[in-house]
């Protein structure tokens, strides 16, 4: 751990992550990038490399690049954590939330 | 490996901005319509035009595949009475919706005459509009025939509020409904445009932001001639040269909120909107209506998100609400036993509030899926919500989640996440540009469509007005010639957008859209006054000359932003203007002047115009339903209507 290197960065914006994409099923086609109308990505620097997440701040959730995704497992959409919902079984009570 | 800073704690450096840099970078381009925006109401527009030979391009902040307000879906198609399964009469529809004041007759006789037309189109195009593999079966208006889905909204007036009789027996039998509200599955719809636009030849032009319109010799009021636009990724600096201008770039932005870093943008219409259009069309003279009009913010406030997914959105039909203990609150159903009421009437509110309080009803509150029978839930549920808005990721998610509404009950959050605060407000479904019945604005060769008009409606509303405003534009346009451009508008708009590029610290977009909200949370807000309303301009004539100078924008898409906010600014200056010229408190118009207390005199029952002319600022008015005898103006307007269009492969 001594060895790793701490870069003087800002804040991350928050929320940061409004989709969790999987490096090893994307394909890296882009195809959210262009579909994308607040241009929350840009195209990996690497050729077939994942987007890669660049104002996340701005996204509203819409949810095109994840329903319009390519490659199924690729994309999976992230509440922000205010404002991830709950539900509760009707029998038992049991609470579920994301 | 997927944010930014992951890559740059990996790479040791940030990427490289992907586009390439065209800052000031001048491309022409020569056309007959020229759209601007691209979404329900710009799509329908250009193809609408491109359906009558003209040569038409179409500029969208986006991309028309999914921008817009009603890009991602749709799930109702409102107020379509000229369906066959109406019972009520288009015309004698479109008048009750005009019923009421402040509304735009000219926008729902368009809407009720010709949105099943649009409809039909849009089924032509490969859009999904009826229940064709029989999924829901048995479901309370479903048409075998036409496999059409009714929904119950509407179902006996055109409003959210409830029928006085609900409740009565026999209240709103099947044999007497309206049917004029259909389900569709509009998820399916804008990338079909976006593929009609292409088939038909329109020139599309994404990442495109309008910046200014172009008025023949650079003279304000002056026939529309072209205009300019900015590519938000790289850049460059768009001239079209065009015959006639369409404007369909919706209403204002997040003028009085911002709260990204809260939970997302979070507004329900689109991101993208933030008034460029209004500003345009005022700084080319066109007159505006209805700019004094506000209401409180209940839906995009960042924190209400959960709206959608807290059985509270329009499309959780039939959804029963019931407290912790399962007991039914009387709040509506949005259902067929209330005719599809959305807002409880009035006193209900309250009264399950001090329900609350006495512990008659115990919080939280929840949406009884598992109540529903089968067919209902998954209408409601994989249909209605599923198709709406930006709903349909929820969904999913809430599915892959492990949620079971056969089984599970869904959250909501009425009553416990509070309400709106009276300085969160909202253009909303308010004032815009004003149009004839050709939907020509009252500069010559511009016209406008969907919400950039002043009290418009939803999507089909946007489709039908868009398809219409198409129509008129090409005929226009083949009656006129080229239109001359002035070299010294286009310098002096380049000036004024590129300026943020020249610098690299000082104030950035998202502060100046912050200070700007703030300055209308604080002036033009609950309390109104003169003096209020006076010291808003200040403050936000303070904004422009003190901050405006210091933007800076260090990329492309920085700069778009960073012109946004100079709409925003242009924006919020108008609507105060006609607030200060309404001498009078409105409540259809939201405008509360304690130094005016008196509710909507007599003297003050009109239309407030507002307009520039020669950089003075004009007002003018208009007398409610200036718009005439809807039937009759619609008929002399639309004689050689040719109703759907025939495809010819």
């Amino acid at each position: 751990m001594s060895e790793q290197k701490v870069y003087a960065i800002p804040n991350v914006q928050t929320p940061s992550m409004p989709v969790i994409i999987n490096p090893d099923a994307c394909i890296g086609c882009n195809k959210c990038v262009e579909i994308c109308p607040i241009d929350v990505f840009i195209p990996n620097p690497k050729k077939g490399g994942p987007p890669i997440i660049l104002h996340a701040e701005e996204c509203w959730y819409c949810g095109c690049c994840a329903n319009d995704c390519s490659t199924p497992g690729a994309m999976k959409f992230n509440w922000p954590l205010p404002l991830k919902p709950r539900w509760r079984n009707k029998e038992t009570g049991v609470v579920g939330q994301l | 490996m997927a944010t930014w800073h992951e890559y740059f704690l990996n790479e040791g450096q940030p990427p490289e901005w992907p586009y390439p840099i065209r800052f000031g970078q001048e491309r022409e381009i020569d056309t007959d319509v020229l759209v601007i925006g691209g979404g329900i109401a710009g799509c329908w527009a250009a193809i609408s035009a491109a359906r009558q030979g003209v040569r038409v391009a179409l500029g969208e902040k986006g991309d028309v595949a999914r921008s817009g307000s009603g890009g991602p879906g749709c799930d109702h198609w409102c107020n379509a009475p000229a369906n066959p399964l109406s019972r009520v009469d288009p015309d004698e529809w479109a008048v009750r919706m005009a019923d009421h004041p402040y509304s735009n007759g000219i926008g729902v006789q368009i809407q009720c005459r010709e949105n099943y037309d649009t409809l039909l189109e849009m089924e032509q195009m490969g859009g999904k509009i009826r229940d064709t593999e029989d999924e829901y079966v048995g479901a309370e208006g479903r048409d075998e025939k036409t496999k059409f889905m009714i929904s119950p909204r509407y179902g006996t007036n055109p409003s959210y509020l409830p029928d006085p009789h609900v409740g009565e027996p026999g209240f709103n039998p099947p044999e007497k409904r309206n049917n004029v509200v259909i389900r569709i599955w509009g998820s399916t719809f804008k990338p079909l445009l976006k593929k009609e636009c292409k088939r038909l030849g329109v020139q599309v032009f994404d990442r495109v932001m309008g910046t200014s319109l172009l008025n023949e010799n650079g003279v304000q009021g002056a026939r529309v001639v072209g205009a300019t636009g900015l590519n938000g990724r790289t850049g460059e600096f768009l001239i079209f040269h065009a015959k006639s201008v369409i404007l369909a770039a919706a209403g204002g932005g997040s003028l009085w909120l911002m709260s990204m870093e809260h939970g997302g943008y979070s507004n329900m219409h689109s991101r993208n909107e933030s008034g460029d259009g209004t500003a345009m069309a005022w700084k080319a003279g066109a007159a505006l209506t209805m700019m004094e009009k506000t209401g409180m913010t209940s839906i995009a406030t960042g924190l209400k998100h959960k709206w959608y997914t807290g059985a509270g959105d329009a499309s959780y039909e039939n959804v029963p609400l019931v407290d912790a203990n399962g007991k039914r609150i009387p709040y509506p159903i949005q259902g067929w036993e209330d005719a599809g009421a959305m807002v409880p009437g009035p006193g209900i509110q309250e009264k399950i509030r001090e329900g609350i309080l006495r512990g008659e009803y115990e919080l939280p509150i929840y949406g009884d899926f598992p109540a529903m029978s089968d067919v209902e839930r998954r209408a409601t549920w994989n249909l209605m919500l599923t198709e709406e808005s930006t709903t349909k990721i929820m969904v999913d998610t809430l599915k892959d989640g492990g949620c079971d509404l056969s089984r599970d009950q869904l959250m909501s959050y009425k009553f416990i996440e509070g309400q709106s605060l009276p300085q969160w407000r909202s253009t909303g479904s308010s004032g815009g540009v004003l149009v004839d019945w050709n939907l020509k604005t009252t500069v010559d060769g511009l016209y406008a469509a969907g919400s950039q008009m002043f009290s418009p409606e939803d999507h089909s509303y946007c489709a039908a007005t868009g398809r219409y405003a198409g129509r008129k534009a090409a005929a226009y346009v083949k009656e006129v010639g080229e239109g001359k451009i002035s070299r010294e508008q286009i310098e002096q708009e380049k000036n004024r957008i590129y300026a943020p590029t020249k610098r690299t610290s000082g104030i950035e977009w998202k502060e100046l859209h912050n200070g700007l909200t703030r300055a209308m949370q604080y002036f033009v807000s609950e309390f109104k006054t003169e003096r209020l309303l006076k010291m808003g301009l200040e403050e936000i004539e303070r904004i422009e000359t003190e901050a405006v100078p210091k933007l800076f924008a260090l990329d492309p898409h920085k700069l778009m932003r960073s012109v946004e906010d100079l709409s925003m600014i242009e924006h919020a200056k108008i609507i105060i203007q006609a607030m200060l010229a309404r001498k009078a408190s409105s409540r259809p118009l939201g405008l509360n002047r304690i130094d005016y207390p008196e509710m909507d005199p007599p003297e003050w029952n009109k239309f407030l115009t507002v307009k520039q002319e020669n950089g003075e600022i004009m007002f003018g008015e208009l007398p409610q339903r200036f718009y005439g005898n809807m039937k009759e103006q619609y008929e002399a307007h639309n004689k050689d209507y040719t109703g759907v269009y025939t495809p010819n492969n």
